[in-house]
């Protein structure tokens, strides 16, 4: 089934005498986790807000779930489900009263409403907190509870509006095993960040924005793929032997061997990069130096977007 | 697996129905607030207690309303003007609790349900009128443990209840709106300098008449002032009015205020609400 069931096209939107998107688009295949990633202020919420009717916007046209999001605003309410920056559950209430509640909005029958609640208590791991006040959970568990509230009517598409920023690593791990859970059963779901590690973890694909205008679409991998091979490093124990290293890298280097003395280390791209690293360790062996490691080292997301941000605008904003 | 949303009815009686259930559920919600954070409850009635106490034990002695004397029948004088007071002030709640609903993200959520989005500020307005009858009570039983007593008969003090909440239920649309308009719980908070003078500047603890010409004709003509003349009318208790037409008819006066403020800031709360998507 490869159904595209988030679709944007063009979308503009201004905010006074800003332009918060510009020409940005956007689409989502049914059941895969679409990951919306960009520095602060570069229209992720924009979008959400768009796409969950929240917000109107200028040019361009949206559809979720086949329904226009400017003409059947109410057709597209029906099926999605949203959580947004903030937790917005009632923290006064229970667990279990604030998704009972939400059925009720949802126009559930107050038996479903309950049956309902009690599900998503299981599925979410809340059962055991279920009748206590909101008020006295961890950020996950909050964030949990959100994310059950939203997913009451079990939506097609979930939004997703950084969804563990303020967590700390262990809310996160539960966020997002939450999240992986709902992508398995077949949600769609699109979900913005900040967080590298969390698009790399969660998402099928990413597309960076910046200034309200795309810059990739691509698979975590493929973001990967583009900035280039491996690096082979090895830092030294002594900085004298930093000319011998370089040596030693160049010969399996491909391409530019460099030397960075603040760090006493050399490195260099490598192509067959095990072959590199054994061939490199070998010869340090042989030569008697000592170093203090040796490794090849994987671009990761972090240099990949900054590459694709550039310094320059990562400045302008602090 | 997907259980969709009772379709929005497009029938009209249907969507009556389903909104009507959608403030229920919303109406249903405040009052689980209430049962579960009595504490809050008490608090928000401290304000007017603490109010009752300054001004009949600690000024009163030397208010003399009725020009009989310091602290003669002060009790009886001020007492509709606190009730009047507490509902002025009853919107700082609404706006606080709206507010914060921005702030949290349930308004959003809600927005992005398919229900009747209107729920959060026709059900919140449903609450606090409901909330306000209340604490009308409570106010009612400590005046009359301090002494105050209502000389109307049993209809012009129903009556006079029902004007202070009509008050109360026009204020509430002036609370959403701000409520809407500022940027946090924290500017909602500090707005209560800008509605202290409002309850204040009026009738409630002395008649304008005494005070320097131009603050009293605010006064007189402060909507405060009309209703807590008009249930002074009702129960009975000394009026003390001047010669202004608002004071000369405080019972119309209390009844066409409340219309002309829902009639202003009803349409200003609506469009702030809509803009909320802009």
């Amino acid at each position: 089934m490869t159904t595209t069931t988030v679709e944007a096209v063009n979308l503009g939107k201004r905010f006074k005498d800003t332009a918060a998107l510009d020409g940005f688009d956007l689409s989502a295949r049914s059941g895969t986790v679409l990951g919306l990633l960009g520095p602060n202020g570069a229209g992720k919420t924009t979008t959400v807000r768009i796409l969950t009717t929240l917000l109107r916007f200028d040019t361009g046209s949206a559809t979720v779930a086949g329904f226009d999001v400017a003409r059947d605003a109410r057709q597209v309410r029906r099926r999605i489900g949203l959580t947004g920056q903030q937790t917005a559950v009632d923290e006064v209430l229970t667990a279990r009263q604030n998704l009972v509640l939400f059925g009720r909005l949802f126009r559930l029958t107050k038996a479903r409403a309950r049956e309902r609640a009690d599900r998503l208590l299981d599925q979410f791991g809340l059962q055991d907190a279920a009748d206590r006040q909101a008020k006295g959970f961890s950020g996950g568990m909050k964030r949990r509870l959100d994310l059950a509230a939203s997913m009451i009517l079990a939506p097609q598409v979930l939004f997703l509006d950084e969804p563990t920023t303020g967590l700390d690593p262990a809310g996160r791990r539960e966020v997002w095993d939450a999240v992986s859970g709902l992508a398995a059963d077949g949600t769609t779901v699109v979900l913005t960040t900040h967080y590298l590690d969390e698009a790399d973890r969660l998402c099928d694909r990413i597309a960076v924005i910046d200034h309200g205008r795309n810059l990739v679409d691509d698979t975590p991998s493929g973001l990967k793929r583009r900035m280039g091979a491996d690096r082979l490093e090895i830092v030294a124990a002594d900085p004298a032997d930093l000319p011998a290293l370089h040596a030693i890298v160049a010969a399996v280097a491909d391409g530019e061997t460099v030397t960075d003395e603040a760090a006493s280390s050399v490195s260099a791209p490598v192509k067959e990069s095990v072959a590199a690293l054994t061939a490199a360790a070998t010869s340090v062996r042989d030569q008697d130096l000592t170093v203090a490691d040796i490794g090849l080292r994987r671009p990761t997301l972090d240099e990949a977007f900054l590459e694709l941000i550039g310094t320059d605008t990562k400045e302008e904003r602090r | 697996m997907t259980a969709l949303a009772p379709l929005p009815d497009e029938t009209f009686a249907g969507r009556v129905k389903w909104t009507l259930h959608d403030y229920r559920t919303i109406v249903g919600q405040e009052f689980t607030h209430l049962w579960r954070q009595p504490v809050n409850f008490l608090w928000q009635l401290g304000f007017p207690i603490v109010m009752v106490l300054l001004f009949v034990y600690v000024f009163g002695s030397a208010m003399d309303v009725t020009g009989q004397g310091a602290g003669v029948d002060y009790v009886a004088y001020a007492m509709p003007g606190l009730f009047a007071m507490t509902m002025a002030f009853g919107f700082m709640n609404t706006a606080w609790a709206v507010a914060e609903a921005k702030e949290k993200g349930f308004v959003d959520r809600v927005r992005s349900m398919p229900m009747a989005s209107s729920a959060v500020v026709v059900g919140r307005n449903i609450a606090d009128t409901l909330h306000a009858a209340i604490d009308l009570l409570v106010l009612f039983l400590i005046a009359l443990a301090i002494g105050w007593r209502s000389e109307g008969t049993f209809w012009e003090t129903l009556g006079a209840f029902v004007l202070l909440l009509w008050l109360r239920f026009a204020l509430i649309w002036v609370g959403v709106w701000i409520g809407l308009l500022v940027k946090n719980v924290e500017q909602a908070g500090s707005l209560f300098a800008l509605a202290f003078p409002f309850g204040m500047v009026s009738s409630v603890f002395t008649p304008p008449e005494l005070m320097p010409g131009w603050l009293g004709a605010i006064a007189a003509w402060n909507p405060v002032s009309a209703t807590a003349t008009a249930i002074r009318e009702l129960f009975g208790n000394p009026v003390a009015a001047g010669n202004s037409w608002p004071e000369q008819h405080a019972l119309m006066a209390a009844l066409i205020w409340p219309v002309v403020i829902t009639a202003i800031f009803l349409p200003l709360a609506v469009r702030r609400f809509r803009n909320l998507g802009r």
